[in-house]
Protein backbone atom coordinates (compact mmCIF):
# COMPACT_ATOMS: atom_id res chain seq x y z
CA UNK A 1 0.00 0.00 0.00
CA UNK A 2 1.11 3.13 -0.93
CA UNK A 3 -0.11 6.55 0.18
CA UNK A 4 0.25 9.83 -1.03
CA UNK A 5 -0.16 13.39 1.13
CA UNK A 6 -0.81 16.17 -0.43
CA UNK A 7 1.74 18.99 1.45
CA UNK A 8 0.42 21.70 3.04
CA UNK A 9 2.75 25.04 2.56
CA UNK A 10 3.00 28.53 1.79
CA UNK A 11 5.92 27.68 -0.52
CA UNK A 12 8.28 28.99 2.05
CA UNK A 13 7.52 26.83 5.02
CA UNK A 14 5.72 23.61 5.38
CA UNK A 15 2.88 23.51 7.72
CA UNK A 16 2.66 21.69 11.17
CA UNK A 17 -0.73 20.05 9.25
CA UNK A 18 1.76 17.53 6.95
CA UNK A 19 3.39 16.30 9.68
CA UNK A 20 -0.19 15.45 11.21
CA UNK A 21 -1.17 13.92 7.80
CA UNK A 22 2.02 12.16 7.70
CA UNK A 23 0.84 10.90 11.55
CA UNK A 24 -2.16 9.95 10.02
CA UNK A 25 -0.84 7.58 7.17
CA UNK A 26 1.37 6.12 8.99
CA UNK A 27 -1.87 5.02 11.22
CA UNK A 28 -2.59 3.26 7.69
CA UNK A 29 0.43 1.67 7.29
CA UNK A 30 2.19 1.57 4.55
CA UNK A 31 4.83 3.27 1.92
CA UNK A 32 4.43 7.70 2.34
CA UNK A 33 5.36 9.97 -0.25
CA UNK A 34 4.51 13.99 0.39
CA UNK A 35 3.76 15.81 -2.91
CA UNK A 36 4.78 19.40 -2.58
CA UNK A 37 3.60 21.16 -5.41
CA UNK A 38 3.73 24.81 -5.60
CA UNK A 39 7.18 27.64 -6.80
CA UNK A 40 10.37 28.20 -5.23
CA UNK A 41 9.37 25.41 -2.66
CA UNK A 42 12.69 24.22 -1.76
CA UNK A 43 12.37 24.60 1.83
CA UNK A 44 8.97 23.16 2.79
CA UNK A 45 10.64 20.06 0.08
CA UNK A 46 13.76 19.57 2.98
CA UNK A 47 11.16 19.94 5.57
CA UNK A 48 8.79 17.54 4.34
CA UNK A 49 12.17 14.94 3.47
CA UNK A 50 12.70 14.98 7.30
CA UNK A 51 9.67 13.71 7.99
CA UNK A 52 9.67 10.55 9.60
CA UNK A 53 8.03 7.81 7.73
CA UNK A 54 8.10 9.40 4.49
CA UNK A 55 10.13 8.02 2.12
CA UNK A 56 9.54 10.26 -1.36
CA UNK A 57 9.09 13.66 -1.58
CA UNK A 58 7.47 14.28 -4.73
CA UNK A 59 8.24 17.82 -6.26
CA UNK A 60 6.85 19.75 -8.75
CA UNK A 61 8.33 23.08 -8.37
CA UNK A 62 6.55 25.43 -11.24
CA UNK A 63 5.07 28.82 -11.36
CA UNK A 64 1.92 26.96 -12.84
CA UNK A 65 1.42 26.10 -9.24
CA UNK A 66 2.37 28.45 -7.70
CA UNK A 67 -0.90 29.52 -5.95
CA UNK A 68 -1.57 25.80 -5.49
CA UNK A 69 -4.91 25.95 -7.53
CA UNK A 70 -7.24 23.25 -7.17
CA UNK A 71 -8.23 23.54 -10.63
CA UNK A 72 -4.36 22.54 -12.05
CA UNK A 73 -2.74 20.15 -8.55
CA UNK A 74 -6.07 18.45 -8.71
CA UNK A 75 -4.92 17.11 -12.10
CA UNK A 76 -1.41 16.86 -11.19
CA UNK A 77 -2.47 14.58 -8.76
CA UNK A 78 -4.93 12.46 -10.83
CA UNK A 79 -1.90 11.97 -13.34
CA UNK A 80 0.33 10.28 -10.76
CA UNK A 81 -2.71 8.12 -9.25
CA UNK A 82 -1.81 5.42 -10.58
CA UNK A 83 0.87 4.27 -8.12
CA UNK A 84 -1.67 5.16 -4.89
CA UNK A 85 -4.31 3.71 -2.93
CA UNK A 86 -4.47 6.42 -0.45
CA UNK A 87 -4.36 10.20 -1.30
CA UNK A 88 -4.60 12.04 1.68
CA UNK A 89 -4.44 16.04 2.37
CA UNK A 90 -5.29 17.81 5.52
CA UNK A 91 -8.30 19.37 5.86
CA UNK A 92 -7.13 23.04 5.30
CA UNK A 93 -8.88 25.66 3.22
CA UNK A 94 -6.31 23.77 0.40
CA UNK A 95 -7.04 20.28 1.05
CA UNK A 96 -10.82 21.12 1.01
CA UNK A 97 -10.31 23.11 -1.77
CA UNK A 98 -8.10 20.15 -3.85
CA UNK A 99 -9.00 16.73 -2.34
CA UNK A 100 -12.54 16.59 -3.77
CA UNK A 101 -11.64 17.44 -7.30
CA UNK A 102 -9.31 14.80 -7.38
CA UNK A 103 -11.67 12.49 -5.94
CA UNK A 104 -14.72 13.02 -8.50
CA UNK A 105 -11.59 12.82 -11.37
CA UNK A 106 -10.77 9.36 -9.97
CA UNK A 107 -14.62 8.38 -9.83
CA UNK A 108 -14.01 7.63 -5.64
CA UNK A 109 -15.83 8.90 -2.94
CA UNK A 110 -14.05 11.14 -0.79
CA UNK A 111 -14.19 10.84 3.22
CA UNK A 112 -13.83 14.25 4.82
CA UNK A 113 -12.23 15.40 8.11
CA UNK A 114 -11.02 12.00 9.16
CA UNK A 115 -10.27 11.87 13.17
CA UNK A 116 -9.34 8.14 13.67
CA UNK A 117 -8.05 5.12 10.93
CA UNK A 118 -9.77 2.16 12.52
CA UNK A 119 -8.76 -0.01 9.92
CA UNK A 120 -7.26 0.01 5.76
CA UNK A 121 -10.64 0.88 5.10
CA UNK A 122 -12.79 2.19 7.87
CA UNK A 123 -12.28 5.87 9.27
CA UNK A 124 -14.05 8.10 11.72
CA UNK A 125 -15.56 11.38 10.85
CA UNK A 126 -17.66 14.04 12.65
CA UNK A 127 -21.32 15.22 11.68
CA UNK A 128 -23.83 17.19 12.17
CA UNK A 129 -21.46 19.86 13.77
CA UNK A 130 -19.42 17.14 16.23
CA UNK A 131 -22.82 16.01 17.36
CA UNK A 132 -22.55 12.39 16.26
CA UNK A 133 -19.38 10.27 14.87
CA UNK A 134 -19.76 8.19 11.67
CA UNK A 135 -17.36 4.86 11.11
CA UNK A 136 -17.17 4.78 7.40
CA UNK A 137 -16.18 1.82 5.42
CA UNK A 138 -15.12 2.70 1.89
CA UNK A 139 -15.60 0.73 -0.99
CA UNK A 140 -13.58 2.36 -3.38
CA UNK A 141 -10.17 1.02 -4.71
CA UNK A 142 -8.74 4.47 -3.80
CA UNK A 143 -9.12 6.10 -0.70
CA UNK A 144 -9.30 9.71 -0.80
CA UNK A 145 -9.78 11.87 2.61
CA UNK A 146 -9.12 14.39 4.26
CA UNK A 147 -7.84 14.63 7.52
CA UNK A 148 -8.57 16.62 10.83
CA UNK A 149 -5.06 17.71 11.64
CA UNK A 150 -6.43 18.27 15.28
CA UNK A 151 -6.85 14.72 15.68
CA UNK A 152 -3.49 13.80 15.07
CA UNK A 153 -0.11 14.23 16.48
CA UNK A 154 2.82 15.39 14.19
CA UNK A 155 5.30 13.22 12.81
CA UNK A 156 8.79 13.54 14.23
CA UNK A 157 11.27 15.29 11.79
CA UNK A 158 13.92 12.48 12.11
CA UNK A 159 13.64 10.97 8.57
CA UNK A 160 15.49 11.58 5.44
CA UNK A 161 13.98 11.35 2.28
CA UNK A 162 14.92 11.73 -1.20
CA UNK A 163 13.80 14.10 -3.71
CA UNK A 164 12.32 13.24 -7.24
CA UNK A 165 11.00 16.04 -9.36
CA UNK A 166 7.74 15.66 -11.49
CA UNK A 167 7.97 17.39 -15.13
CA UNK A 168 3.93 17.39 -15.19
CA UNK A 169 2.75 21.52 -16.24
CA UNK A 170 -0.33 21.66 -15.97
CA UNK A 171 -2.19 24.81 -16.65
CA UNK A 172 -5.11 26.38 -15.40
CA UNK A 173 -7.80 28.76 -16.44
CA UNK A 174 -8.32 30.24 -12.75
CA UNK A 175 -6.06 32.92 -12.23
CA UNK A 176 -4.74 34.29 -9.00
CA UNK A 177 -4.93 37.96 -8.27
CA UNK A 178 -4.00 38.52 -5.03
CA UNK A 179 -3.56 37.48 -1.11
CA UNK A 180 -4.17 39.26 2.07
CA UNK A 181 -2.94 37.27 4.79
CA UNK A 182 -3.26 38.35 8.19
CA UNK A 183 0.26 39.63 10.22
CA UNK A 184 0.47 37.36 13.47
CA UNK A 185 3.13 37.36 15.76
CA UNK A 186 0.96 34.82 17.81
CA UNK A 187 1.15 30.83 17.06
CA UNK A 188 -0.89 29.68 14.83
CA UNK A 189 -4.67 28.75 15.72
CA UNK A 190 -4.53 25.44 14.61
CA UNK A 191 -0.69 24.92 16.28
CA UNK A 192 -1.09 26.58 19.61
CA UNK A 193 -1.16 24.79 23.06
CA UNK A 194 -3.61 27.39 23.91
CA UNK A 195 -6.37 30.15 22.81
CA UNK A 196 -7.71 32.72 24.09
CA UNK A 197 -11.20 33.24 22.66
CA UNK A 198 -13.72 36.13 22.29
CA UNK A 199 -16.98 36.63 21.40
CA UNK A 200 -19.68 39.16 20.72
CA UNK A 201 -19.70 39.95 24.98
CA UNK A 202 -16.37 41.67 24.21
CA UNK A 203 -18.34 44.74 22.52
CA UNK A 204 -15.95 45.70 20.23
CA UNK A 205 -12.61 44.99 18.21
CA UNK A 206 -10.55 47.32 21.05
CA UNK A 207 -11.29 45.41 23.50
CA UNK A 208 -9.84 42.26 21.81
CA UNK A 209 -6.74 43.73 23.22
CA UNK A 210 -7.62 42.36 26.73
CA UNK A 211 -7.58 39.47 25.09
CA UNK A 212 -4.31 40.13 23.11
CA UNK A 213 -2.43 41.28 26.52
CA UNK A 214 -3.38 37.62 28.19
CA UNK A 215 -2.77 35.53 24.98
CA UNK A 216 1.05 37.10 25.24
CA UNK A 217 1.26 36.67 28.82
CA UNK A 218 1.08 32.55 27.98
CA UNK A 219 2.01 32.12 24.79
CA UNK A 220 -1.42 31.68 23.25
CA UNK A 221 -3.12 32.28 19.99
CA UNK A 222 -6.16 34.24 20.08
CA UNK A 223 -9.43 32.75 18.08
CA UNK A 224 -12.83 34.25 18.04
CA UNK A 225 -16.72 33.08 17.77
CA UNK A 226 -18.35 33.94 14.46
CA UNK A 227 -20.25 36.62 16.14
CA UNK A 228 -17.30 38.28 17.39
CA UNK A 229 -15.96 37.84 13.59
CA UNK A 230 -19.42 39.23 11.89
CA UNK A 231 -19.56 42.22 13.95
CA UNK A 232 -16.20 42.84 12.66
CA UNK A 233 -14.16 43.02 15.57
CA UNK A 234 -11.49 40.87 14.59
CA UNK A 235 -10.92 39.10 11.20
CA UNK A 236 -12.47 36.51 10.13
CA UNK A 237 -9.69 33.65 9.76
CA UNK A 238 -9.63 33.92 13.42
CA UNK A 239 -13.31 32.15 13.40
CA UNK A 240 -13.13 28.50 15.63
CA UNK A 241 -16.27 26.44 15.08
CA UNK A 242 -17.80 24.35 12.53
CA UNK A 243 -17.23 26.57 9.45
CA UNK A 244 -14.09 28.10 10.72
CA UNK A 245 -11.01 26.35 12.20
CA UNK A 246 -11.33 23.24 14.36
CA UNK A 247 -8.74 23.30 17.15
CA UNK A 248 -7.93 20.98 20.51
CA UNK A 249 -5.41 23.05 22.31
CA UNK A 250 -4.35 21.46 25.64
CA UNK A 251 -5.90 24.74 26.95
CA UNK A 252 -8.96 26.90 25.76
CA UNK A 253 -10.31 30.06 27.47
CA UNK A 254 -13.49 31.39 25.84
CA UNK A 255 -14.12 34.66 27.49
CA UNK A 256 -17.78 36.27 26.66
CA UNK A 257 -19.00 33.38 24.09
CA UNK A 258 -22.20 31.54 24.46
CA UNK A 259 -21.57 28.62 23.45
CA UNK A 260 -23.63 27.74 20.59
CA UNK A 261 -23.72 24.48 18.95
CA UNK A 262 -21.34 25.80 15.89
CA UNK A 263 -18.97 27.17 18.04
CA UNK A 264 -18.71 23.96 19.93
CA UNK A 265 -18.17 21.83 17.04
CA UNK A 266 -14.95 23.49 16.75
CA UNK A 267 -13.57 23.46 20.12
CA UNK A 268 -14.91 20.61 22.25
CA UNK A 269 -11.90 18.29 21.99
CA UNK A 270 -10.11 21.04 23.77
CA UNK A 271 -7.91 19.09 26.82
CA UNK A 272 -9.10 22.18 29.54
CA UNK A 273 -11.34 24.63 28.54
CA UNK A 274 -12.48 27.43 30.80
CA UNK A 275 -15.10 29.52 30.36
CA UNK A 276 -15.84 33.53 31.41
CA UNK A 277 -19.38 34.78 31.05
CA UNK A 278 -21.57 37.02 32.99
CA UNK A 279 -24.86 34.52 31.69
CA UNK A 280 -24.35 31.60 34.34
CA UNK A 281 -27.06 29.94 32.02
CA UNK A 282 -24.96 30.10 28.65
CA UNK A 283 -24.31 26.51 26.93
CA UNK A 284 -20.50 27.04 27.05
CA UNK A 285 -20.44 25.90 31.18
CA UNK A 286 -22.04 22.77 29.75
CA UNK A 287 -18.83 21.84 28.49
CA UNK A 288 -16.00 23.92 30.25
CA UNK A 289 -13.99 22.19 33.18
CA UNK A 290 -13.39 25.61 34.70
CA UNK A 291 -16.54 27.96 34.58
CA UNK A 292 -16.27 31.34 36.21
CA UNK A 293 -19.43 33.66 36.18
CA UNK A 294 -18.34 37.25 36.38
CA UNK A 295 -18.16 40.53 34.09
CA UNK A 296 -14.95 39.83 31.60
CA UNK A 297 -13.79 43.18 31.86
CA UNK A 298 -13.05 42.78 35.47
CA UNK A 299 -12.27 39.30 35.44
CA UNK A 300 -9.66 39.16 31.96
CA UNK A 301 -7.27 41.73 33.83
CA UNK A 302 -7.30 40.31 37.10
CA UNK A 303 -6.34 36.48 35.13
CA UNK A 304 -3.71 38.86 33.35
CA UNK A 305 -2.19 40.01 36.39
CA UNK A 306 -1.68 36.59 37.99
CA UNK A 307 -0.89 34.39 34.81
CA UNK B 1 -26.65 34.79 -17.80
CA UNK B 2 -28.45 31.89 -15.99
CA UNK B 3 -27.56 31.06 -12.43
CA UNK B 4 -27.91 27.31 -11.14
CA UNK B 5 -27.94 27.21 -7.45
CA UNK B 6 -27.98 23.08 -6.09
CA UNK B 7 -29.39 23.40 -2.73
CA UNK B 8 -29.95 20.71 0.67
CA UNK B 9 -32.75 20.45 3.38
CA UNK B 10 -31.13 19.72 6.21
CA UNK B 11 -32.26 19.66 10.70
CA UNK B 12 -32.43 22.88 11.20
CA UNK B 13 -29.25 24.93 11.99
CA UNK B 14 -30.47 25.46 16.07
CA UNK B 15 -31.13 21.62 16.30
CA UNK B 16 -29.46 19.38 18.67
CA UNK B 17 -29.20 15.79 17.15
CA UNK B 18 -29.03 12.85 18.86
CA UNK B 19 -27.82 9.60 18.04
CA UNK B 20 -30.57 6.31 17.60
CA UNK B 21 -29.98 4.23 20.91
CA UNK B 22 -29.24 1.75 17.81
CA UNK B 23 -25.99 3.85 16.98
CA UNK B 24 -27.22 3.06 13.26
CA UNK B 25 -27.87 7.04 12.50
CA UNK B 26 -28.84 9.77 13.72
CA UNK B 27 -32.57 10.42 14.97
CA UNK B 28 -34.13 12.10 12.40
CA UNK B 29 -38.17 11.92 13.68
CA UNK B 30 -39.85 15.28 14.42
CA UNK B 31 -36.70 16.91 14.02
CA UNK B 32 -37.43 20.79 12.24
CA UNK B 33 -35.98 21.25 8.56
CA UNK B 34 -34.53 24.09 7.08
CA UNK B 35 -32.89 25.03 3.92
CA UNK B 36 -28.87 24.21 4.36
CA UNK B 37 -27.91 28.29 6.13
CA UNK B 38 -24.79 28.19 3.21
CA UNK B 39 -27.38 27.43 0.52
CA UNK B 40 -29.26 30.49 1.49
CA UNK B 41 -26.44 32.61 0.84
CA UNK B 42 -25.78 30.95 -2.74
CA UNK B 43 -29.72 31.66 -3.07
CA UNK B 44 -29.35 35.21 -2.05
CA UNK B 45 -26.37 36.07 -4.13
CA UNK B 46 -27.63 34.43 -7.43
CA UNK B 47 -31.32 36.76 -5.98
CA UNK B 48 -28.50 40.09 -5.78
CA UNK B 49 -26.81 39.01 -9.26
CA UNK B 50 -30.48 39.00 -10.86
CA UNK B 51 -31.52 42.26 -8.99
CA UNK B 52 -28.58 43.91 -10.85
CA UNK B 53 -29.19 43.02 -13.98
CA UNK B 54 -26.52 40.42 -14.55
CA UNK B 55 -28.26 37.17 -14.15
CA UNK B 56 -31.36 36.66 -16.29
CA UNK B 57 -32.53 33.58 -14.68
CA UNK B 58 -32.00 31.72 -11.10
CA UNK B 59 -32.80 27.60 -11.13
CA UNK B 60 -32.61 26.16 -7.80
CA UNK B 61 -32.13 22.43 -7.71
CA UNK B 62 -32.29 19.79 -5.12
CA UNK B 63 -31.66 15.98 -4.83
CA UNK B 64 -33.58 13.93 -2.35
CA UNK B 65 -37.11 12.99 -1.14
CA UNK B 66 -40.11 14.33 -1.63
CA UNK B 67 -40.08 16.49 1.24
CA UNK B 68 -37.26 18.60 -0.26
CA UNK B 69 -39.77 20.08 -2.50
CA UNK B 70 -40.34 22.23 0.52
CA UNK B 71 -37.20 23.96 0.38
CA UNK B 72 -37.34 24.77 -3.18
CA UNK B 73 -40.62 26.26 -2.66
CA UNK B 74 -38.80 28.44 0.34
CA UNK B 75 -36.06 29.09 -2.32
CA UNK B 76 -38.26 30.11 -5.14
CA UNK B 77 -39.59 32.68 -2.13
CA UNK B 78 -36.58 34.05 -2.01
CA UNK B 79 -36.55 34.75 -5.23
CA UNK B 80 -35.67 31.83 -7.37
CA UNK B 81 -37.48 31.44 -11.24
CA UNK B 82 -38.22 27.85 -11.17
CA UNK B 83 -36.99 24.81 -9.40
CA UNK B 84 -35.60 21.16 -10.42
CA UNK B 85 -36.12 17.96 -7.94
CA UNK B 86 -34.58 15.22 -8.26
CA UNK B 87 -35.94 12.58 -6.78
CA UNK B 88 -34.59 9.62 -4.68
CA UNK B 89 -35.05 8.05 -1.18
CA UNK B 90 -31.63 7.34 -1.01
CA UNK B 91 -28.62 8.91 0.72
CA UNK B 92 -26.85 10.00 -1.84
CA UNK B 93 -22.85 10.88 -1.49
CA UNK B 94 -21.66 13.72 -2.58
CA UNK B 95 -20.26 12.75 -5.83
CA UNK B 96 -22.91 10.91 -6.65
CA UNK B 97 -25.07 14.14 -5.95
CA UNK B 98 -22.16 15.63 -8.08
CA UNK B 99 -23.51 13.41 -11.14
CA UNK B 100 -26.81 13.69 -10.70
CA UNK B 101 -25.89 17.60 -11.14
CA UNK B 102 -24.13 17.22 -13.94
CA UNK B 103 -26.87 15.68 -16.06
CA UNK B 104 -28.96 18.68 -14.76
CA UNK B 105 -26.23 21.34 -15.91
CA UNK B 106 -26.02 19.71 -19.39
CA UNK B 107 -29.41 20.61 -19.83
CA UNK B 108 -29.73 23.39 -18.08
CA UNK B 109 -26.10 25.34 -19.49
CA UNK B 110 -25.71 27.17 -17.04
CA UNK B 111 -22.52 30.29 -16.52
CA UNK B 112 -22.61 30.27 -12.90
CA UNK B 113 -23.55 27.49 -10.53
CA UNK B 114 -23.32 28.47 -7.14
CA UNK B 115 -23.28 26.44 -3.90
CA UNK B 116 -22.84 26.30 -0.13
CA UNK B 117 -19.35 25.63 0.75
CA UNK B 118 -20.90 22.65 3.07
CA UNK B 119 -24.07 21.08 4.27
CA UNK B 120 -24.08 21.43 8.13
CA UNK B 121 -25.81 17.59 8.44
CA UNK B 122 -22.65 15.57 6.60
CA UNK B 123 -20.47 18.26 7.26
CA UNK B 124 -18.61 17.03 3.98
CA UNK B 125 -17.48 20.19 1.83
CA UNK B 126 -17.06 18.49 -1.25
CA UNK B 127 -20.34 18.50 -4.14
CA UNK B 128 -19.50 21.85 -5.69
CA UNK B 129 -15.59 21.11 -5.51
CA UNK B 130 -16.59 17.36 -7.23
CA UNK B 131 -19.33 19.47 -10.14
CA UNK B 132 -16.41 21.47 -11.37
CA UNK B 133 -13.89 18.40 -11.61
CA UNK B 134 -16.79 16.53 -13.22
CA UNK B 135 -17.61 19.35 -16.03
CA UNK B 136 -14.00 20.99 -15.91
CA UNK B 137 -15.41 23.71 -15.01
CA UNK B 138 -12.87 26.13 -13.10
CA UNK B 139 -13.97 26.86 -8.97
CA UNK B 140 -13.71 29.34 -6.47
CA UNK B 141 -14.78 28.03 -3.15
CA UNK B 142 -15.47 29.84 0.21
CA UNK B 143 -16.34 33.10 -1.42
CA UNK B 144 -16.79 36.33 0.63
CA UNK B 145 -17.32 38.28 -2.37
CA UNK B 146 -18.39 37.50 -6.08
CA UNK B 147 -17.99 40.08 -8.56
CA UNK B 148 -19.56 38.81 -12.46
CA UNK B 149 -18.51 41.22 -15.15
CA UNK B 150 -19.35 39.80 -18.54
CA UNK B 151 -18.03 36.26 -19.01
CA UNK B 152 -15.57 37.12 -15.75
CA UNK B 153 -15.91 36.16 -12.52
CA UNK B 154 -13.94 37.97 -9.57
CA UNK B 155 -14.16 35.88 -6.10
CA UNK B 156 -12.53 36.93 -2.71
CA UNK B 157 -12.03 33.38 -1.12
CA UNK B 158 -11.68 32.83 2.89
CA UNK B 159 -8.76 30.80 3.08
CA UNK B 160 -6.74 30.06 6.26
CA UNK B 161 -4.40 33.02 7.69
CA UNK B 162 -6.74 35.91 5.22
CA UNK B 163 -8.45 36.02 2.01
CA UNK B 164 -7.50 35.52 -1.70
CA UNK B 165 -8.76 36.75 -5.06
CA UNK B 166 -9.35 34.66 -8.16
CA UNK B 167 -10.46 35.04 -11.08
CA UNK B 168 -12.39 32.94 -13.41
CA UNK B 169 -13.95 32.78 -17.19
CA UNK B 170 -17.30 31.84 -17.01
CA UNK B 171 -18.69 29.10 -16.89
CA UNK B 172 -17.35 28.40 -13.46
CA UNK B 173 -18.50 27.43 -10.12
CA UNK B 174 -18.66 29.33 -7.12
CA UNK B 175 -18.86 28.06 -3.25
CA UNK B 176 -20.63 30.12 -0.34
CA UNK B 177 -19.01 30.90 2.83
CA UNK B 178 -20.89 32.57 5.75
CA UNK B 179 -20.02 35.91 5.20
CA UNK B 180 -21.05 36.94 1.26
CA UNK B 181 -23.96 38.04 2.31
CA UNK B 182 -27.22 38.36 4.58
CA UNK B 183 -29.95 35.95 3.18
CA UNK B 184 -33.24 37.85 3.00
CA UNK B 185 -36.74 36.31 4.45
CA UNK B 186 -39.22 35.30 2.48
CA UNK B 187 -42.30 37.75 2.68
CA UNK B 188 -45.91 36.46 2.54
CA UNK B 189 -46.52 37.83 -1.37
CA UNK B 190 -43.68 35.61 -2.10
CA UNK B 191 -44.40 32.76 -0.27
CA UNK B 192 -47.61 33.14 -1.94
CA UNK B 193 -46.48 33.43 -5.99
CA UNK B 194 -43.53 30.58 -5.26
CA UNK B 195 -46.39 28.18 -5.04
CA UNK B 196 -46.98 28.76 -8.49
CA UNK B 197 -43.99 29.05 -10.08
CA UNK B 198 -42.69 25.85 -12.13
CA UNK B 199 -41.21 22.84 -10.31
CA UNK B 200 -40.06 20.27 -12.72
CA UNK B 201 -39.72 16.66 -10.75
CA UNK B 202 -37.14 14.25 -12.43
CA UNK B 203 -35.92 10.80 -11.29
CA UNK B 204 -32.46 9.56 -11.48
CA UNK B 205 -33.60 7.16 -14.24
CA UNK B 206 -34.89 10.34 -16.10
CA UNK B 207 -31.39 12.03 -16.21
CA UNK B 208 -29.40 8.47 -17.24
CA UNK B 209 -26.83 8.75 -14.25
CA UNK B 210 -25.61 5.53 -13.42
CA UNK B 211 -24.88 5.53 -9.54
CA UNK B 212 -22.62 3.44 -7.53
CA UNK B 213 -22.31 2.37 -3.67
CA UNK B 214 -18.97 4.01 -2.43
CA UNK B 215 -19.41 3.51 1.66
CA UNK B 216 -21.02 2.05 4.20
CA UNK B 217 -21.88 3.56 7.24
CA UNK B 218 -20.85 0.81 9.94
CA UNK B 219 -22.08 3.00 12.94
CA UNK B 220 -23.14 6.27 14.13
CA UNK B 221 -22.21 7.21 17.79
CA UNK B 222 -22.28 10.04 20.27
CA UNK B 223 -19.27 11.94 20.71
CA UNK B 224 -17.64 11.10 23.90
CA UNK B 225 -19.29 13.16 26.89
CA UNK B 226 -17.01 15.64 29.00
CA UNK B 227 -16.44 14.94 32.26
CA UNK B 228 -18.70 17.60 34.36
CA UNK B 229 -16.59 20.73 35.07
CA UNK B 230 -16.66 22.88 38.33
CA UNK B 231 -17.58 26.65 38.53
CA UNK B 232 -14.74 28.37 40.35
CA UNK B 233 -15.84 31.56 42.16
CA UNK B 234 -13.14 33.94 41.64
CA UNK B 235 -9.89 34.67 39.32
CA UNK B 236 -7.63 33.71 41.73
CA UNK B 237 -9.30 30.30 42.28
CA UNK B 238 -9.06 29.86 38.82
CA UNK B 239 -5.61 30.29 38.13
CA UNK B 240 -5.02 28.40 41.14
CA UNK B 241 -6.54 25.49 39.24
CA UNK B 242 -5.29 25.66 36.05
CA UNK B 243 -1.83 25.85 37.87
CA UNK B 244 -2.13 22.98 39.82
CA UNK B 245 -4.62 20.53 38.81
CA UNK B 246 -5.11 21.32 35.51
CA UNK B 247 -1.41 21.74 35.42
CA UNK B 248 -1.68 23.44 31.98
CA UNK B 249 -0.18 27.36 32.95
Amino acid sequence: MTILVLAEHDNISLKTDTAKVVSAAAAIGGDIHVLVAGVDCSAAVSAAQSLAGVSKVLVADAALYGAQLAENVSKLVVEIAADYEYILAAASSVGKDTLPRVAALLDVAQISEVIEVVSSDTFVRPIYAGNALATVQSLDAKKVMTVRSSAFDAAASTGSAEAINLSQAIDARTEFVSQSLTESVRPELGNAGIIVSGGRGMGNGENFALLEQLADKLGAAVGASRAAVDAGFVPNDLQVGQTGKIVAPDLYIAVGISGAIQHLAGMKDSKVIVAINKDPEAPIFQVADYGLVADLFEAVPALNNLV
Amino acid sequence: MKVLVPVKRVVDSNVKVRVKADNTSVDMTNLKMALNPFCEIAIEEAVRLKEAGIATEVVVVSVGSKAVQEQLRTAMALGADRAIHIETDEELVPLSIAKLLKAVQEKEQAQLIIFGKQSIDGDNNQTGQMLAALTDMPQATFASEVNVEGDIVTVIREVDGGLQTLKMPLPAIVTVDLRLNEPRYASLPNIMKAKRKPLEIMTVADLGVSLKTHQTVLSVTPPVERKAGIMVSSVEELVDKLKNEAKVI
